[in-house]
């Protein structure tokens, strides 16, 4: 399996990137860790003209913390993410997360922004992006524009991002000290995408659920907020009637295909069943 | 023969310094065996999944049949050609693979290896969940895995200076 021909470009900053991309429209696309692009490029189901390696843009690494919000640099690796001792005090969640990606050699490489800026509906941030509503920073021709995660994907591969803007930094307000999370992930084997998966973060005070949000992986073909579910548990005290209630409006927004991880009403089944657990985790973890 | 322009890498591989001109479609695991003539670093399934392909780069592990090779200009390499002792008697890994009858077909044994090094280098006292999930992204489709799990154990116990338990059956 080998890629169709391309012309390398290695920039060394955004400016000089977008330029690039501008330049060649639909034929040029950015790389970054390549885990998702170089095996469709191997397929042959992408055959870009040019590829833009954002590898030698330092600009886009690192974690930052400003106020109120964790800045993620689009390039930051999972491994990266998972030895991030800002992330693993104030957003243990994506940590936790990242564990659940493919295996270690592709998380050394694999990127937070290659992961939420594909499209691909199987990919586990975008969903935890939409849980924690994020906004992603578009960098184009034109300048810097901030898009919610929430309101990013389209379809699948069909997203927010222009043909000639790079998706240069995640940034996420920081959850209140003390929430409970959980990312809960069905999956047939290490490396494989989730059956289901649901992303809960939470508030409690004195045993009741302050603030809920939840969203779905790869029951759909993009990430779902699931915005009725949370909204059924907050102010509740998570009793059994709530949350069947809630675990019913989450699977009544699923549309998942039927492949090989199994039948679309089992992957909906499923995809409540996640949400079950992850609440049951986010609630002992949350402090009241 | 292609118009596309070949790119100038230079990186250290196996601690030696190599300089070639690449078609930038080159996968890593293609320009290691074929430009550099390092069988050692296997092709699996091609696909990101196997494992076999695993070199070390700048102390990450990576599956080289997903990078290009220019990805790696400038990178210091070592695959398993470069894993032995500088006086050319097996590494700790490779005496415990030895040892432990961590391979049988060998195919995956240059991969998990390597991989088995890094983690080490991260980690010199992993416990066997650690080297489990450390190792998650190498199959092997003979061994059941029970035999690298101890290899590495007699690698990591060797590299500490402390005695070898054999997990009990």
């Amino acid at each position: 399996m080998i890629p169709g021909e391309f012309t390398y470009h290695r920039p060394s900053s955004v400016a000089e990137a977008v330029a690039i991309l501008a330049n060649h429209g639909d034929e040029a696309r950015p790389l970054s860790g390549g885990h998702s692009l170089i095996p469709m490029m191997k397929l042959r189901m992408a055959a870009p003209e040019h590829l833009v390696d954002l590898g030698g843009i330092a600009t886009l690494k690192g974690i930052s913390e400003d106020g109120d919000t964790i800045t993620i640099g689009a390039m930051t690796t999972q491994h990266e993410l998972i030895a991030s001792d800002l992330l693993s005090a104030k957003l243990p969640i994506i940590g936790e997360t990242s564990r659940l990606i493919a295996d270690p050699q592709i998380r050394y490489v694999g990127t937070l922004g290659g992961n939420v800026a594909n499209g691909d509906p199987g990919n586990d941030m975008p969903a935890l992006m939409q849980c924690l509503d994020a906004s992603y920073v578009l960098t184009g021709p034109d300048g810097e524009r901030q898009v919610a995660a929430r309101a990013f994907y389209e379809a699948a591969y069909f997203t927010a991002l222009a043909p000639e803007e790079i998706l240069t930094s995640v940034r996420i307000p920081v959850p209140a000290a003390g929430h409970g999370y959980a990312y809960e992930k069905l999956k047939r084997k290490v490396g494989d995408y989730a059956t289901a998966a649901a992303a809960i973060v939470l508030t409690m005070n004195g045993g009741t659920v302050s603030m809920c949000s939840v969203a779905l992986t790869n029951v759909a073909d993009t990430p779902l907020f699931a915005s009725e579910a949370g909204q059924i548990l907050t102010g509740s005290t998570l009793d059994a009637e709530t949350i069947k209630r809630a675990v019913a409006a989450a699977e009544a927004i699923t549309q998942p295909a039927s492949d090989g991880r199994g039948p679309a009403e089992y992957r909906t089944k499923m995809a409540g069943i996640m949400v079950e657990r992850a609440l049951a985790r986010a609630a002992e973890r949350a402090r009241s | 023969m292609s118009d596309i322009e070949q790119i100038p890498v230079t990186m250290t591989v196996n601690g030696k310094k190599v300089q070639r001109f690449v078609e930038p479609r080159t996968l890593l695991i293609h320009f290691l065996r074929e430009d550099l003539n390092l069988t050692g670093p296997h092709i699996g399934c091609e696909t990101s999944h196997c494992g076999a392909c695993t070199v070390e780069m700048n102390g990450m592990s990576v599956k080289s049949c997903t990078l290009f090779a220019v990805q790696a200009n400038a990178a210091e390499l070592t695959t398993i050609e470069g894993m032995a002792n500088a006086d050319g008697t097996l590494s700790a890994l490779q005496e415990g693979f030895r040892q432990m009858h961590g391979l049988q077909c060998g195919f995956c044994t240059p991969g998990m290896i390597t991989r088995a090094h890094t983690l080490l280098q991260e980690n010199p006292n992993p416990t066997e969940d650690e080297i489990r999930m450390g190792i998650s992204g190498n199959l092997c489709r003979c061994t059941g895995y029970q035999n690298i799990v101890k290899a590495i154990q007699y690698a990591a116990a060797k590299l500490n200076g402390t005695d070898f338990q054999e997990a009990a059956e």
